[in-house]
């Protein structure tokens, strides 16, 4: 991996071969390594050493891209040489605002030595553990343990050099019966963070309680939401308009309700990349240092996240959401979203509930119509029936189809304790509570 | 060969070895504007370990002898970590000793097609969609891969394949009140993608595409809504078919779902072993096959990332379910050989069972005839929102477009089209599939799977078809 000097060296020798004209140069390498279960085995165990170099190169507005593993001096030619080819092919872009200039962002802890150096050993034995207990309960248990490290670099030619180090670790287990499943994750920049046995018994003791499901008929009910529910719900609505991007485009949850009290007063949404709370990154993939950005504020919305070329068009400034290059066509995305947690416990939730679900997650979720961000997916690995206050009985696995805005505005209560969880394919991070909602609609149930 | 003899001279008893290096030509236009005119160009090696009947794999960009070393030493280690955790020993059953060459078979190498021209194509497209009034944005996009790759194993397989790809699509969205809504072309999410060179591109006629695809999303927005909540006959075109396909038949047939391999993310599968050869997948005109080896399908190659050689295989025959995809250790669980699914994304990945090309083979019927005889029904073309449940039963759609059917004629417009079901009631409901002149092989380049997690580009092949009593409108 690339200690910050050399990073600066390397940076400097690609701009330098520019030879003056302007250019961005983002630097990405990883180390890392997951472990993964099934059936109570490890059965796919695996390790990556990857580093990314990639490069814009602008001749005026017209702009190339071009991106390489290798970082050997013929590497680095032929990498400058392909972006320079692309930019001479490439229209000028009317909109591009320019490279930013530096400014100043905070440096965040988010590097811990032992979960860098964090042994295939102790992985396969935090599993084991697991897998153990699962045995001893007559379960299967699968799942993934996750360690690795990755250190970003973005420069430019203005003079902006950006260098951050992190440090990731994140625990997730299905445990299944022959009717029955139940599923707990956990995340952290800190691998000691992760109290690994203690989510094996989340999810075994789900997956005890979910035998003999019922059936029963779809309609509308208070559902009570696991924290992992909860990052489904506020993940989508980054996805499909948290972004400048879709509000310019009209497709935007968004779109002619700025200002507006869209949502419950017990809402609040908000992305904080300098936040040691979540997976910090303090700066964006342009080197523009991350705002704290309120996205729904008591229920009223607030706006989204901005980068450089969708501030421009708007006359807003950037606020620092710059996505990777390779996505930059999705516009900017919050990557650290946080919600504010409430004053219930999810047993206070139950307690107070005289009908409804209580849900332990969301799978497969899909964007059915951008307006009201309407979803459709199905429940999974525990869903029970509530009943006076009391969990009743394990229900099988429902489809539901509902607009994600109108579920934020029915919210009823909040969860006090607030969990990290980074999304599924990595980058995108959320801190969420649990929730309780009324009048949620499923459509439909499992076989 | 450095890292299979380390590995061998360190106790494993299997090892094998992927050197890949991919390149990306990727160019989209919004609006007019070139948004991306990019290229990327990768490299790396991985090392697989079997040792003590348990796997390990690492991976490097670095290609040094001292760095394959490294990782050969370190995939050892994660193999011994792997150990600590086992059960039955990982068998393999027969050796995999494939040697050769392949290439794609290519008219046009998509990357001596100069820049220019492929801009010039894509803003020829953006202008024609132009034309139309009432559209919001504009995209127009291409895409050109081509991965060199080595593979070698220690039962003396050797193979060198070069995989061209080429991949593009246009998109109109109108946006009018509180409605948004979209068509591509020729296939959802701006990009249709097949093994070949740019004479498929061309084929596509994006410009010539561009005003009907842009009117068609302005029409759309004043459209009749979908009816909802009823109960009809489906006629499914052919790009909404092949992901019909792609999520309700082939991720059941991926035989490491079966066995619990991907429970923690990606699922299981209703097909259990037993139902092999017994149970009714689908109506007897329901015909699923798995190849590697037909023209412009994205999961055609000479071998697997296992060394096993490309082949075709039956998954459904006249509606029973026959068959699964499977790697050599799956295989070995049933008393079979692999027929060649193990691919992985890149060099830094291991293979895991994917779809290879899963496709519906073509039936009797002409497009025309199916529609004068279908009294009563929907006509939905174009995915727009696809989700299913874990082991692949409970499914909902959404299509771009829908026209209603009345008395044998295709009528009114409609618009936000869902409909849902259970995959083996689904497809023991299909009565008629088009023909031969109907089918075409769809790409669906954007397949998620697997922990750390891998996209693989997958080929599915189909002509429309007509399905019975299904529920359509779930918008709510």
């Amino acid at each position: 991996m690339i200690e910050e000097k050399d990073a600066r060296k390397l940076s400097d020798a690609i701009l330098k071969r520019c030879k003056g004209n302007p250019a961005e140069v983002t630097l990405l390498f990883n180390d890392a390594a997951l472990t993964r279960f099934a059936n109570n085995i490890i059965h796919q165990n695996v390790a990556e050493r990857d580093g990314e170099v990639t490069l814009r190169f602008f001749i005026g507005k017209q702009i190339g891209t071009a991106s390489t593993n290798r970082t050997d001096e013929a590497g680095l030619d032929e990498l400058v040489n392909r972006a320079k080819a692309n930019a001479k092919t490439s229209p000028e872009d009317p909109n591009y605002p320019g490279l930013p200039e530096p400014e100043a962002y905070q440096h965040v802890a988010a590097w811990d030595q032992r979960t860098a150096e964090f042994s295939p050993e102790k992985r396969a034995r935090a599993v084991g553990a697991v897998c153990q207990i699962a045995v001893e309960k007559g379960l299967n248990a699968s799942g993934a343990f996750s360690t690795g490290s990755l250190k970003l670099v973005v420069a430019n030619t203005e003079g902006v050099f950006t260098y951050h180090t992190q440090t990731n670790a994140d625990f997730q287990t299905v445990v299944m019966s022959n009717d029955s499943s139940g599923r707990a994750q956990e995340s952290a920049w800190k691998v000691d963070e992760l109290a690994v046995e203690a989510l094996g018994r989340e999810a075994i003791e789900t997956a005890q309680r979910g035998h003999n499901p019922v059936k029963i008929d779809p309609g509308e009910y208070t559902v009570i939401f696991e924290h992992y529910v909860t990052e489904d719900l506020i993940s989508s609505l980054n996805i499909y308009g948290m972004g400048a991007q879709a509000l310019q485009e009209g497709r935007s949850w968004m779109n002619d309700r700025l200002g507006e009290q869209l949502m419950s007063p017990l809402v609040s949404i908000w992305d904080d990349g300098t936040d040691v709370h979540g997976s910090p990154l303090p700066f964006d993939f342009e080197g523009v240092p991350k705002q704290r950005v309120d996205i729904v504020k008591k229920g009223v919305v607030m706006g989204p996240v901005y980068d450089r070329y969708s501030g421009a068009k708007m006359g807003k400034l950037s606020t620092g959401h710059a996505t990777p290059i390779k996505l930059r066509g999705y516009g900017p995305l919050a990557l650290n979203l946080f919600m504010a947690p409430g004053d219930v416990t999810v047993e206070e939730m139950i307690a107070s509930t005289e009908k409804g679900l209580y849900i332990n997650r969301f799978w497969y979720t899909r964007l059915v119509h951008p307006r009201d961000c309407v979803i459709t997916g199905m429940t999974r690995d525990g869903v029970f029936m509530i009943e006076n206050g009391e969990v009743a009985y394990p229900v099988k696995n429902l489809r539901y189809t509902m607009p994600y805005v109108q579920a934020l505005a029915n919210v009823e209560a909040v969860g006090k304790a607030s969990h990290l969880l980074v999304g599924e394919y990595g980058g995108l991070c959320a801190r969420v509570p649990a929730l309780k909602i009324k009048g949620f609609n499923f459509t439909g149930s499992t076989v | 060969m450095r890292a299979l003899d380390l590995a061998q001279l360190h106790g494993a008893q299997y090892a094998d070895v992927r050197v890949v290096n991919n390149r990306i030509e990727s160019i989209s236009v919004k609006d007019g504007i070139v948004e991306e005119l990019s290229s990327s160009e990768t490299e790396g090696v991985g090392v697989r370990v079997l040792v003590n009947g348990a796997w390990g794999f690492a991976s490097s960009r670095n290609l040094t002898n001292a760095e394959i070393d490294h990782i050969t030493t370190q995939a050892l280690d994660i193999a011994h970590a792997s150990g600590l955790v086992s059960g039955e020993k990982v068998d393999l059953g027969p050796k995999v000793t494939s040697q050769g060459t392949y290439q794609t078979p290519v008219k046009i190498d998509p990357f001596h097609v100069s820049l220019e021209d492929k801009l010039a194509l894509l803003l020829q497209a953006d202008a024609e969609m132009g034309k139309v009034q009432g559209v919001r944005t504009r995209r127009a996009n291409a895409t050109v891969i081509k991965e060199h790759k080595h593979f070698a194993n220690t039962d003396g397989a050797f193979t060198e394949q070069t995989i061209f790809e080429t991949g593009g699509g246009i998109q109109a969205t109108a946006v009018g009140g509180s409605e948004v809504q979209v068509r591509t072309y020729p296939n959802a999410f701006v990009r249709q993608q097949v093994t070949g060179g740019w004479e498929a591109m061309l084929s596509w006629d994006l410009p010539g595409n561009g005003q009907r695809v842009s009117s068609e999303a302005v029409a759309l927005l004043t459209a009749d809504p979908c009816p909802s909540n009823i109960t009809t006959s489906l006629i499914l075109g052919g790009t909404q078919l092949a992901l019909q396909v792609h999520e309700s038949c082939g991720h059941p047939t991926e035989l490491d779902r079966v066995y619990g391999s991907e429970a923690a993310y990606a699922g299981t599968s209703f097909l259990t072993p037993e139902k092999l050869g017994t149970f009714h997948y689908g109506s007897p005109v329901v015909n699923l096959t798995a190849d590697s080896i037909r023209p412009l399908g994205l999961g055609t190659f000479g071998w697997d990332d296992e060394g096993v050689p490309a082949q075709s295989s039956p998954l459904v025959q006249e509606g029973l379910f026959v068959g699964y995809l499977m790697s050599r250790e799956t295989a070995a669980k049933l008393g079979r050989f692999s027929n060649g699914c193990m691919r992985a994304s890149g060099w830094n990945r291991i293979p895991i069972i994917r779809m290879v090309n899963v496709s519906l083979e073509p039936g009797t019927w002409k497009f025309d005839d199916l529609i004068t005889d279908t009294d009563d029904g929907i006509y939905m073309e174009s995915n727009r929102s696809w989700s299913i449940d874990d082991k692949r039963n409970n499914f909902q759609f959404g299509t771009e477009i829908g026209y209603e059917i009345k008395h044998g004629k295709m009528g009114r417009l409609l618009r936000n089209c869902t409909y849902t079901g259970i995959t083996p009631e689904f497809w023991n409901s299909c009565d008629a599939v088009c023909n031969a002149d109907h089918w075409v092989m769809w790409g669906t380049p954007n397949c998620g799977k697997g922990q750390p997690p891998q996209i693989a580009h997958t080929g599915h092949g189909a002509a429309p078809a007509r399905f019975r009593n299904v529920k359509v409108g779930v918008l709510k």
